[in-house]
């Protein structure tokens, strides 16, 4: 079936409320109006307002009454509208959400997800285009996703939901259109990739892109150019932020000797660092060159008619990717 | 301030005659026929100013505009009360309030338009730039309006926000400090009766003026589709707060008629019914109304109303069609106050990179 991002979200959230009546949806205008990206439409009508909650407008409140909801049985899937707008809960994820299985001793599960569209691309005002996930992936005791297409934004929805452990779920909202076939009973009954798996989505020779979310369709494109210059490059969808596939990405260093690591988030301290860190301990002597990244400045997120030149796009990358052929 | 009148206050009823209140109605003695004519005219002018933003956004001029149609009374009011050096906390939607605080056409699309994070020069006419987080400024307007007061300034602070926003920590912190501390500051929510799609009582079961009272903080409904009862309610928060008394609260009862921002579709999840009822108490024609009555309308008034309205809104399109992209280069600047090695580097990096690639 040929679906959209946006509706592969939405196809899965209603397999889960299907299957499990301890399964509840909440967030900001996500029942009548479908949430502003629509990705909850039509899941109130079906499934009724005890289910699909359209709460106050409080993500500390979301995210904390989700954490209650939790100790009392329930695997609650909240939205947090916008990515710029997840720090009011900030607290709530990160000192009560990610730690109480620790705390407990093993005790007490908090089976939540926390979807949140985040990323630019999409021309927005501020607060409305951020990639906070280092600030999750630092923390112990959550798991931070981001599928980068369809397919997996189903597949991972569902695996997300199903799992113990809290999850951070970033969607990237500028892919919400890309529209591509999936098949839905096929992922139901052979469960696909699993959730903490990177997955080579082009294979090549001369050089590795690692990418995730909404970078992964711009490094797919830049493979194409490289590949139109002679150039083959590999390119990974990390999928999993934390925990990180760092054995995918190792064997495919191992065999290109180069790797580029493309994310939008500012670089200083961002997921580029970790893995760049890791891949150079693993494979210090297959490395034909130094690990290079391709991110955004380390700058606020600018405005709308300058994230063009923020966002990593296909010519940065295959800069980048000179760079390290040259070396 | 009363503590308990939690009755929508009137002073001007749909049909353009004046309600007697003994409390109200001496707030606005002095409003003569200048002063009725001004409101009238800026509450024109912000529905112009409304009117062709939406209309850039739709022609692409604009990545999104909120906006503020039906709530002119609200702000025009309330803006009216206010002092030259009192100083403004708004949230996105202000841009009634902007025009009577003196913000030029040319420096209200700046933001919406994508080539800044922020619109006018803030302290050059004592108003915040758009807040974009529900509830930030309520904090804000409570720290500022307490450190003038440990100055020892006589002038008072105001907080625009949503009924939407009174669910957020921030406004519930806000309420608590500005109590805790006597600060002069006055809280006034615009219910426009939704947060998006979700209708004010998603996030209150009671009136949300009441809410205040559970801080110690005076709490007052008006209806804020009447400018003169939002002008005496107003001034009389800010008279409150100058005088030292500490904080109070406003919540103006009014309607959005329009979508939630550009980007809303309000069909989704509101009736006609609805906004016909509201239609009805359309703040302009109320006033309109009462100048009628009043014999303080004619012809040569609406003509020179509409003049200024067309002035400004030819001038809101002329400097919105105009304005410069910003250079690659603005992206380091202002990142720091003071110079940072790491943006530095990138800085020189990303504009050798664009010579380079020769852009
Ligand atoms: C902290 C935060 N959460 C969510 C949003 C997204 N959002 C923008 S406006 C809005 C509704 C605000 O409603 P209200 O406070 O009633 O003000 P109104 O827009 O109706 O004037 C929401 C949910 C936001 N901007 N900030």
């Amino acid at each position: 079936m040929k679906t959209t991002f946006a509706g592969a979200i939405n196809h899965g959230l209603r397999r889960a409320l299907e299957d499990d009546p301890k399964v509840v949806l909440m967030g900001e205008d996500i029942g009548r109006l479908g949430g502003v990206f629509r990705v909850t439409d039509t899941l109130q009508k079906d499934f009724g307002n005890h289910r699909v909650i359209d709460t106050p407008l409080a993500e500390s409140g979301i995210v904390g009454t989700a954490f209650g909801m939790a100790l009392r049985g329930l695997r609650p899937v909240c939205e947090i509208q916008f990515d710029g707008f997840v720090y009011p809960a900030f607290d709530q994820i990160v000192s009560q959400v990610a730690k109480i299985h620790f705390r407990t001793r093993g005790k007490v599960i908090a089976p939540i997800t926390i979807r949140i569209p985040f990323g630019g691309g999409i021309g927005s005002v501020e607060h409305h285009s951020e990639s906070p996930e280092a600030y999750f992936a630092h923390t112990a005791g959550l798991r931070v996703v981001s599928p980068s297409n369809p397919g997996d934004a189903y597949l991972m929805i569902r695996q997300d939901i199903a799992l113990d452990d809290p999850v951070i779920f970033f969607e990237p909202k500028r892919r919400y259109w890309d529209k591509s076939e999936v098949d839905f009973e096929r992922l139901d009954r052979d469960g696909g990739l699993a959730l903490d798996q990177a997955r080579v989505c082009a294979s090549g020779a001369d050089a590795t892109i690692v990418a995730y979310g909404g970078t992964v369709a711009t490094a797919l494109t830049a493979a194409d150019i490289a590949a139109s210059e002679g150039h083959s490059l590999e390119v990974i969808d990390l999928r999993s932020l934390s925990p990180i596939d760092f054995d995918t990405i190792e064997a495919s260093v191992r065999k290109t000797g180069r790797l580029v690591i493309v994310h939008e988030a500012p670089v200083f301290a961002g997921l580029g660092a970790e893995i760049a860190a890791r891949i150079t301990e693993r494979c210090f002597y297959q490395l034909e060159s130094p690990v290079l990244r391709v991110g955004g400045f380390d700058i606020p997120y600018p405005p709308a008619k300058l994230e063009r030149h923020h966002l990593p796009d296909p010519d940065r990358i295959l800069a980048a990717v000179d760079r390290t052929l040259a070396a | 301030m009363p503590e308990k009148n939690t009755y929508p206050v009137q002073l001007l009823q749909p049909d353009g005659r004046r309600v007697w209140d003994r409390v109200h109605t001496p707030l606005i003695a002095d409003v003569d026929a200048d002063r009725l004519r001004a409101m009238y005219s800026d509450m024109v002018v912000a529905r112009r100013i409304d009117t062709e933003a939406t209309a850039l956004q739709r022609q692409g001029q604009l990545g999104l505009w909120p906006p503020l149609l039906g709530q002119e009374a609200a702000q025009i009011g309330s803006a009216h009360a206010l002092h030259a050096d009192d100083y403004v906390f708004c949230s996105y939607r202000e841009a009634g309030v902007a025009h009577c605080r003196g913000v030029p056409p040319e420096d209200l699309t700046r933001l919406w338009r994508g080539v800044a994070h922020s619109c006018w020069d803030a302290d050059a006419v004592k108003m915040t730039n758009p807040a974009i987080v529900v509830g930030a400024q309520g904090l804000h307007a409570t720290g500022y309006a307490y450190a003038a007061h440990l100055e020892g300034a006589e002038i008072a602070t105001i907080a625009y926000f949503g009924d939407g926003a009174t669910s957020q920590g921030d406004i519930a912190e806000a309420l608590g400090f500005a109590a805790s501390w006597s600060a002069p500051v006055v809280f006034f929510c615009q219910n426009n009766q939704w947060a998006i799609s979700a209708p004010v009582r998603v996030q209150s079961a009671t009136p949300i003026a009441r809410r205040a009272l559970g801080y110690g903080i005076p709490g007052v409904q008006v209806d804020g589709n009447d400018v003169l009862a939002v002008l005496a309610v107003t001034r009389q928060a800010l008279q409150h707060a100058r005088a030292g008394a500490g904080p109070s609260f406003i919540e103006a009862i009014t309607y959005r008629m329009g979508p939630h921002t550009t980007a809303d579709d309000p069909t989704r999840y509101r009736t006609d019914a609805e906004l016909e009822l509201w239609r009805g108490r359309d703040p302009i024609d109320r006033l309109r109304r009462l100048l009628e009555r009043e014999r303080l309308w004619d012809s040569a008034f609406e003509h020179d109303v509409d003049e200024r309205a067309a002035a400004v809104a030819a001038r809101l399109r002329a400097a919105t069609l105009t304005m410069p992209d910003p250079q690659p280069t603005e992206l380091f600047d202002h990142v720091y106050a003071t110079p940072h090695r790491l943006i530095a580097e990138e800085s020189r990096e990303y504009a050798a990179y664009l010579e380079g690639a020769g852009r």
